[in-house]
């Protein structure tokens, strides 16, 4: 009997703290029986670049910037089921508290008039920097989304619960105790 | 042998005493119908349309239809629960609802509904509305980020604390609010005490007690410990 294929996976992180991917090592060495199960394709832990046909994507953080725009549509692409991974991908999150202000003020305060910054400091204006956007969204108001893992972030029980049923072709359920969005 | 003040809640059947509403009556024998602005201490609202439920095939809002004999009344089926996390969907994009930066999270009747019916993503765009903070009472701060406009500061209030702090303005989706009694606007500027029955009425995060915050710490608040459809009906034991 030949080998069941593994599912390729891919994952990244947007306008995110990296909390997510930190609370999915959380999952300890349940990940080495997850590893049965999966390969990685683009994600921190392996360094690929770009993402290339996977069977899921997730992602973790909402979308601030144009390169994010750009990551987001490579993943929904590339992948049969994009997850959204945590609070900011799933509402815009922490980022997303600047929306009710002015994008020009943030960065003028953050960059040009704040006591402590350096004589003559200046909004940074690098073309290898991709420009911000005016708000910050949650990633479903960009691509189609499949599934959501709500959490700040989720934790390393709710991801295994999640990614467990998901792989065994179940529709994921989390529960009391596992649904959180603190 | 069925009695004559009963009516059917999901197949079940259900005692009441004339007068009281299915809601009332569902909580007396035990049984969840989901709410926000409905408050057993305080007259029906009938805003917030969690509650609906089928009654002989209609829509109706439980807090506010009265019991009768022989009605058949669906709660809890797939149907209403489906409507019922398009309604929490739609509050939360309304607002500025951020679990994680809330004092209120593990407390709070909207998340803890929202857990309830397992709602997982927003789905809608979100408004990102600008609304105020109001930090300039001693004892208690507003985040009306948080105000899902359920009034039952207002009614508490008025009719129990006898002072009318708060009362309900304005129209529209952009106008309504919840407006501060004083002619500064802030609640500094009222008679509003930490004491008062308003200052711990509010289902969601917005009247918030200074310096308590934390006292008990995310992950053994009231929701954390059961889901809302366990605290509530044993609260009404």
């Amino acid at each position: 009997m030949s080998e069941k294929k593994k599912l390729r996976v891919a994952t990244t992180s947007l306008a995110g703290c990296f909390g997510c991917h930190m609370s999915f090592l959380d999952i300890d060495e349940r990940l080495i029986d997850l590893l049965e199960l999966i390969e990685f394709d683009r994600t921190p832990l392996t360094d690929i670049k770009h993402c290339g046909p996977c069977d899921l994507g997730i992602i973790e953080g909402g979308v601030c910037n144009a390169e994010n725009v750009h990551v987001l549509r490579e993943f929904r692409k590339n992948c049969k089921v994009l997850i959204a991974m945590g609070a900011c991908a799933v509402n815009g999150g922490l980022p997303a508290q600047r929306n009710h202000l002015d994008l020009r003020d943030i960065l003028e305060v953050v960059y040009e008039t704040e006591g402590s910054l350096a004589k003559g400091a200046h909004i940074p204006n690098d073309p290898e920097l991709p420009l911000p956007l005016n708000k910050v969204h949650p990633i479903h108001e960009v691509v189609k989304v499949d599934y959501f893992l709500p959490g700040c972030p989720p934790s390393g029980d709710a991801i295994w619960k999640f990614l467990t049923d998901l792989i065994a072709g179940r529709t994921p359920h989390l529960g009391h105790g596992l649904l959180h969005y603190d | 042998m069925s009695d004559q003040n009963t009516f059917l809640l999901d197949g079940e059947e259900i005692a009441f005493t004339p007068g009281q509403t299915i809601m009332q009556a569902a909580r007396a024998a035990g049984k969840y119908i989901p709410h926000l602005c409905w408050h057993p201490e305080f007259k029906p609202h009938g805003s917030c349309k969690l509650c609906t439920v089928k009654v002989n095939g209609r829509f109706a809002s439980a807090c506010t239809t009265a019991a009768a004999a022989g009605l058949e009344v669906e709660n809890r089926t797939a149907e209403l629960d489906d409507k019922r996390r398009t309604m929490l969907q739609l509050l939360f994009i309304e607002g500025n609802h951020f679990c994680p930066s809330c004092e209120k999270s593990g407390n709070c009747l909207l998340q803890a509904t929202a857990y309830e019916l397992e709602m997982l993503t927003p789905h809608f765009d979100h408004f990102y509305p600008d609304r105020p903070v109001d930090a300039s009472h001693p004892d208690v701060m507003l985040d009306f980020n948080r105000c899902i406009l359920c009034s039952l500061c207002v009614q508490a209030s008025e009719l129990v604390d006898k002072k009318c702090v708060f009362v309900m303005g304005g129209r529209g989706m952009k106008g309504r609010k919840i407006i501060i009694n004083s002619e500064s606007g802030r609640l500094a500027d009222t008679d509003f005490s930490v004491d008062d029955r308003a200052a711990s009425i509010c289902p969601v995060g917005v009247i918030l007690k200074k310096r308590v915050g934390f006292a008990v710490p995310y992950g053994q608040r009231t929701y954390d410990k059961a889901p809302v459809s366990i605290v509530e009906t044993e609260a009404a034991k």
